[in-house]
């Protein structure tokens, strides 16, 4: 008679097969934000992830390049000090939707991430922390694009 | 702590792609783009087709159930590295001066497929997509070394005048040569400086930075493409692929990069 | 049928840094085609990144990610040997996921 353990050890077995498989969604996650993502400002943005008014802070640390040769790929990254990050969101103000994406961390990982985004135009690019505790941080760098990431 | 990793990260990618800018002191634009750049260069796309590549490289395929093993790309067969700097040049079995493209024809005519069919398809169908991925896990092979064309026999020689002309040959609407953007220094199309490519660019430049993932349409482009695209925007009609027209320009602006190194595949605007 | 990530896990201190290199169109719902046909959003979703089977970090993307996108972070305590497993799924509900053993 197998004990519980063989049989959580089997089904782990089974989910990681059909989760490579590609049949199982690749984690339990909470849907994607649609209301957040479909937001055409900023303040859209913040409001669609439900989260206070971000608050200027200088332990973000935020790199992009003061100019994309291309907004197609913009090279941005940040890391914090700040302690309790939960979550880290990229908005980039005059994109058509402004959320470009949200990093979820758990204590497994440090709060820090490289990621590349697109820009549609010359645009000022914030990097949104969100602490365990509902307190909301940000640090912004303007960033120039000298030929426009969604279209032409 | 993490503060200093990031900048650390940033600054060891800047030092690593030789880039002399500090990450701070951003004054003017060609910093700018050269720190934009230089943030790129980690994780270049290109990775993507030279992974490709590789899986191809060792594939039997077509008719003959053949792989690129057995194939000569000048420095024996199967031998990879330093066979991308040296190209163009002449192959025994041919009897011609070959660029990698053409050369890659060659032995998938080997493999049994349909060499000429291949060339008339459009980039990014069909199996010029596999080319694509074979030029970046080839080129990758001598990534860091210097290009070395042979220039010994006549028939390299003559490919080599023969780009020279080409490269200064007036035609099309415009009456635009090569040499009209890419014949003199200092030259630069809106923030797009241009390679002087009658004479030696320098190293990872011109002739040296293709195949080169190509940031504005997300593909990677071969060399073949890049003169493709060279020659529609100089209104010409389109050479063939892998043409003799295209080899010789290879030659001419191959023999003017000896001595440059490749930092191929490269990432481009 | 996708093709494979790049992902490259190599050991840096205490921890693990971590690159991802995805094969992805991530279509912006914003270009037309040559017919003037809008050309339909498709794009990752969802990203779970996990150490030996166990999630350390997850990310919802929308259409501004880049194209073949590129991701960099840092897992603690990582050691050599371990597992880094990356998936992604996207709009179309197609998923892929990849994995590799830290360096």
């Amino acid at each position: 008679m197998p004990n519980r353990r063989d049989m959580m050890a089997r089904s782990a077995a089974v989910a990681a097969l059909l989760a490579g498989a590609g049949v199982l969604p690749a984690r339990a996650q909470s849907a994607w934000n649609k209301a957040a993502f479909e937001g055409k400002s900023v303040d859209e943005a913040i409001k669609g992830l439900g989260i206070a008014k971000p608050v200027e802070s200088k332990d973000i640390a935020f790199t992009a390049p003061d100019i994309a040769e291309n907004g197609a790929v913009v090279p941005i990254a940040v890391s914090t000090t700040l302690p309790g990050v939960k979550r880290i969101a990229f908005l980039v103000e005059k994109n058509p939707t402004t959320l470009a994406g949200v990093f979820e961390f758990t204590d497994a990982v440090e709060t820090s991430v490289a990621t590349r985004i697109k820009m549609g135009q010359s645009s000022n690019v914030l990097a949104v922390a969100i602490m365990g505790d509902g307190k909301v941080f940000y640090a912004q760098k303007d960033v120039k694009v000298t030929l426009g990431g969604c279209g032409g | 702590m993490k503060q200093r990793h990031a900048a650390a990260w940033a600054v060891s990618v800047l030092a690593v792609t030789g880039c002399l800018a500090s990450a701070q002191a951003q004054t003017s634009t060609a910093d700018g783009i050269a720190q934009y750049r230089a943030l790129l260069a980690d994780g270049n796309p290109a990775e993507l087709w030279e992974a490709k590549g590789e899986l191809l490289w060792t594939q039997k395929r077509g008719s003959k159930n053949l792989s690129f093993e057995t194939c000569d790309l000048g420095k024996g067969a199967g031998v990879m590295k330093g066979a991308f700097v040296e190209l163009p040049r002449y192959f025994a079995d041919t009897q011609r001066v070959q660029d990698l493209e053409s050369r890659l024809l060659t032995c998938m005519a080997a493999q049994g497929f349909n060499a000429a069919e291949i060339a008339a398809t459009p980039f990014g169908r069909g199996e010029q997509v596999n080319l694509e991925a074979l030029v970046a896990y080839v080129s990758a092979a001598s990534r860091g070394m210097k290009f070395n064309l042979p220039q010994g026999r006549t028939e390299e020689r003559q490919m080599a005048e023969a780009g020279k002309r080409l490269f200064y040959f007036r035609a099309g609407p415009y009456d635009f040569s090569c040499a009209s953007c890419h014949g003199e220094p200092g030259k630069r199309i809106r923030l797009q400086d241009l390679p002087d490519l009658a004479k030696s660019p320098g190293d990872g430049v011109g002739f040296a930075a293709w195949p080169a993932y190509r940031v504005s349409s997300g593909e990677l482009w071969s060399m073949q493409r890049r003169l493709n695209d060279c020659y529609r925007q100089q209104r010409f009609p389109f050479p063939g692929y892998a043409s003799d027209a295209t080899i010789a320009l290879g030659s001419f602006m191959g023999v003017q990069a000896r001595g440059a190194m490749s930092i191929a595949p490269a990432i481009k605007r | 049928m996708s093709d494979p990530m790049r992902i490259r896990a190599q050991v840096q201190g205490s921890g693990a840094v971590v690159r991802v290199l995805m094969s992805h169109e991530m279509e912006t719902g914003q270009r037309k085609d040559a017919a003037g046909k809008t050309i339909p959003a498709w794009h990752i979703t969802e990203v779970t990144a996990a150490l030996n089977g166990k999630t350390v970090m997850t990310a919802q993307w929308g259409t501004a990610i880049a194209k073949n996108p590129f991701t960099q972070f840092t897992v603690k305590g990582a050691k050599a040997g371990d597992k880094i497993s990356i998936a992604w799924v996207d709009n179309r509900g197609d998923s892929r996921t990849d994995e590799v053993v830290v360096a």
